[in-house]
């Protein structure tokens, strides 16, 4: 029973109030950005941004659908790579967990040490880019995109640790109906895994979607753009407008080019803000997972 | 020397279905984590294109000497370790702080929507981010600017002042993050047992004193393991942060460029591989001291927190 005393009251008030202001903080350059880009060009050189926009115009979305090419490109590419990344990093990292959290396998130390090195020293940016340039060639691919980082550490020992949570009865019991190992794993844990493969599967979506660093490091190819590289692209560079008025025949001297940044950023965050509401009890979910066994 | 190898050879039979299953992440890990360390070499080499990696002249340690003398990978290296530790307090405060908060509130439904709100900035890309910070910083027409010339101040230049910077990383890290270590900590905490509270509460301790005296001390396993964690990577830098929110606007690299920029822009830039290879060794050697000094030392204090 929660007495509802005058130090509790005070502190409730406190509680409010902070969490208000924070939410309001972590809200408020979305909606700068929003209303940036339905504004019209003019009054953002006169009054500079602001949360509510001085005039309202979609000139900036009108142009960015007008040449829609590269932006489709780019959200297939992110879409497709997400897709089949998610999936085999997924499974990879599943089977991995699996086999680590077996105590039956007598190596399972070692090379869960094999594995955790990785995360307290490695060379450097120099060899890794060798590696992937000279010895894999996987410029301008879109290998570059899914393979650099369809593993990772972290991912792995989350799921063993959850798989350590599985009964062993579970496996004696399925070894002795006659199931070999990879049977158990396929039928047997992975069913029983959903909610760490639910989770864990978001966070390498997540990272997926919000890569830029391989299209940067190995694209210059611009049809394998990545969604976040080819805003990036557009937001700094100037010769993006010079290239999308001659294709779009309109006067680069018109071109909103605040506004239209902007409007390629909604554009671009828009997927995550819709699906957001709906994945956010997975994340907070997965993370749960891993504070609490991790 | 055969029985050995008989030995081995049926042991993996034995376990050869967890074999199988474990051999894309060893081939993943390998290739890209253990073959690079063959291109260590190159930090003491004086690579040139023409000889390729194994042919280009040995240099010892000139190419480590150079850096020293040379002056500029210590302005890096105390920008890196500078930012991650205020990050590692600032970060863990105001998580902790607000978990805390959360924890109290009653209303389901707010603590939902809010977590969601504070969340959000977690899931968006650094390029993304890039963009709000030159909409509210931009000198023109950016939002910060714009409420100060409102309000008769006059507007701030940040693009080219340095100082300005290190208090708008720091607090643009924590806006981004502080929504995923809340969830942590809250999830710490609505483990703790309710009865110490109920307990302490019938003693007469108000909510200051239940929070000091209770959920402080049964979260400090949690936080040390994340400030351990984070501590191993007090060398890395966020190169994605970095270099979405400075680019190449090289006057403020003085406060802003740290060893994984720094390196990446060699690399891109300069192509002075022999060089380059040796910051990034610097960089994994001083994290691997710090991990297993701060290991080390945790073991002394108490068993139970260390990593390994």
């Amino acid at each position: 029973m929660i007495k509802n005393t005058i130090d509790r009251k005070i502190f409730i008030v406190i509680a409010y109030t902070t969490i208000i202001f924070t939410s309001m903080i972590c809200l408020i350059p979305f909606m700068l950005v929003i209303s940036g880009s339905i504004s019209n060009q003019a009054s953002i050189y006169q009054y500079g941004y602001s949360i509510i926009p001085k005039s309202i115009s979609l000139e900036a979305y009108k142009i960015a659908f007008l040449s829609p090419d590269e932006i489709i490109r780019s959200y297939a590419n992110t879409i497709g790579v997400t897709v089949v990344g998610t999936s085999i990093g997924l499974l990879i990292t599943a089977m991995t967990g699996y086999v680590l959290s077996r105590k039956d396998f007598e190596w399972r130390n070692k090379i869960s040490f094999f594995f955790y090195f990785t995360m307290i020293f490695n060379v450097g940016l120099v060899p890794w880019y060798i590696i992937c340039v000279n010895f894999l060639k996987l410029n301008d691919t879109y290998f570059a995109l899914l393979i650099p980082f369809v593993l990772n550490v972290f991912y792995i020992l989350v799921m063993k640790s959850f798989m350590s949570s599985i009964p062993q009865a579970i496996h004696e019991s399925a070894r002795v109906d006659g199931a070999n190992d990879i049977h158990i794993f396929i039928r047997i844990i992975l069913p029983m895994s959903k909610p760490a493969l639910a989770s864990i599967g978001l966070f390498i979506a997540l990272g997926y979607w919000n890569d830029w660093y391989t299209s940067f490091m190995f694209i210059s190819n611009k049809d394998l753009f990545s969604l976040q590289f080819y805003l990036y692209k557009v937001v700094s560079g100037a010769e993006a407008f010079q290239q999308l008025s001659s294709v779009v025949g309109v006067d680069p001297a018109s071109i909103p080019t605040e506004p239209l940044k902007l409007a390629m950023t909604v554009i671009v965050i828009g997927p995550i803000v819709l699906l957001y509401p709906h994945i956010q009890k997975y994340f907070v979910k997965g993370l749960t997972i891993g504070a609490v066994k991790g | 020397m055969s029985f050995v190898i008989k030995k081995v050879i049926k042991k993996v039979i034995k376990n050869k279905y967890y074999l199988i299953l474990l051999i894309p992440a060893l081939i993943y890990f390998f290739i890209f984590y253990y073959l690079p360390m063959v291109g260590a070499l190159l930090a003491f080499k004086k690579y040139n294109y023409a000889d390729g990696i194994f042919g280009s002249p040995w240099c010892g340690l000139d190419n480590f000497k150079f850096m020293f003398i040379n002056g500029d990978i210590f302005g890096v290296i105390r920008n890196t370790a500078l930012y991650n530790i205020a990050f590692i307090i600032v970060n863990t405060t105001f998580e902790i702080f607000l978990a805390i908060l959360l924890s109290e509130i009653g209303c389901r439904f707010f603590k939902k929507i809010s977590q969601g709100c504070i969340l959000f900035p977690y899931f968006i890309s650094w390029v993304v981010v890039g963009t709000f910070v030159y909409n509210m910083f931009n000198y023109e027409f950016g939002a910060v600017n714009g409420f100060l010339k409102s309000i008769n101040i006059d507007p701030i230049n940040i693009y080219n002042n340095p100082t300005a910077w290190i208090p708008i990383i720091i607090f643009i890290k924590l806006w981004k993050e502080i929504g995923y270590g809340t969830v942590l900590y809250l999830a710490a905490i609505s483990s703790i047992d309710q009865e110490m509270y109920e307990a302490a509460e019938i003693d007469g301790a108000n909510i200051f004193r239940r929070i000091r005296h209770i959920t402080i001390p049964s979260l400090l396993p949690t936080i040390i393991i994340l400030v351990l964690l984070s501590i191993g990577n007090v060398f890395k830098g966020d190169f994605q942060m970095f270099y979405q929110l400075v680019g190449s606007n090289s006057m403020v690299y003085s406060t802003t460029d740290v060893i994984d920029t720094f390196v990446t822009r060699s690399l891109l830039n300069t192509r002075e591989f022999g060089m380059t290879t040796a910051a990034g060794i610097i960089q994994s050697v001083f994290g691997l001291i710090v991990i297993v000094t701060s290991n080390c030392c945790i073991k002394k204090y108490d068993r139970d927190y260390a990593l390994y």
